[in-house]
């Protein structure tokens, strides 16, 4: 190959690698990051993200809608369908992407090993547990008021 | 070696020479910048957000049990201290509502360049006032 015709393949190459290689070479090497994994929960993070844009639009329209009402007016409210489902996937896209972007702080700010995962099961815990409680409570009030 | 931690700096490249890293300064050194504030304070509302939740779990559970439960949740939030985390908490949902869209429009691939990123800063903490100053107002007419 003459010198010419082997600095433009090398041009070629450099170029096609800044287009289709967004990560260092370590990087890849690895396939890690601080977290150990990535694309799922990068993916979760964004859809969770992407539903909460209406969701909380919505919800927020709610809560001014039921501020200063009784309790049997907002019984009355989350027994329409539309409301309790609402409320029901407010309530899922919100603590999955809570869990999520925690997460990704622990993993950023905690270095050592065993507190990280303690940390981690703890935050997960607590945003199923609520995510739970949430969630039958939305319930009740659709079925039994 | 003038710095302890100059000892970390020691490192090898894929051909086994021995180089002189440089190290990143401390957070300290840096100037505060309108990119790395609105960044932390990404953060910052994300996780503030998160124990938030615990109030919007209060409220639904209070409105399953009963009439008792929902008076008590109900008298917290117009508290005083109920009101001040009521309007920290609506603030960092817009703060992180419109961030977030500022995000998502960078994942998509816009917005990247520098000015523009400056602009979009200045117009998400703009939106995220103006819009929790526009909730407080309605919030107060219809209570």
């Amino acid at each position: 190959m003459s010198e010419t015709a082997k600095s433009s393949a090398l041009r070629g190459a450099a170029k096609s690698a800044r287009v289709h290689v967004m990560r260092s070479q370590l990087g890849r090497v690895r396939g890690l990051g601080a977290a150990h994994g990535g694309t799922h929960h990068w993916w979760a993070e964004r859809l969770t993200g992407i539903a909460l844009v209406p969701l909380s639009l919505w919800f927020i329209y709610a809560a001014l809608h039921l501020s200063g009402e009784p309790r049997s007016y907002v019984v009355r409210w989350a027994g329409n369908p539309i409301n309790a489902a609402l409320l029901a996937a407010l309530v899922l896209a919100t603590f999955h992407h809570a869990q999520l972007g925690l997460q990704a702080v622990v993993d950023d700010y905690i270095h050592h090993k065993r507190t990280r995962l303690v940390v981690l099961l703890l935050i997960r815990g607590a945003a199923a547990l609520l995510a739970l409680i949430a969630l039958f409570a939305v319930l009740k009030l659709a079925i039994s008021g | 070696m003038k710095d302890i931690r100059d000892a970390l700096m020691v490192g090898r490249t894929s051909d086994g020479r021995l180089v002189h890293r440089p190290l990143s300064p401390h957070l300290q050194v840096y100037r505060p910048q309108i990119t790395s504030v609105l960044s932390i304070l990404h953060r910052a509302t994300g996780i503030a957000l998160s124990v938030g939740t615990l109030l919007l779990v209060w409220w639904l559970a209070a409105a399953a049990t009963g009439d008792a439960a929902y008076a008590g949740v109900s008298a917290f939030m117009r508290s005083p201290i109920g009101v001040l985390l009521l309007l920290g908490w609506t603030a960092s949902l817009w703060y992180h509502f419109c961030a977030g869209l500022r995000h998502l429009g960078w994942d998509a691939g816009f917005g990247l360049d520098l000015p523009q990123v400056h602009r979009s800063g200045r117009a998400v903490v703009i939106a995220a006032a103006v819009l929790t100053l526009l909730t407080w107002i309605v919030g107060l007419a219809v209570m």
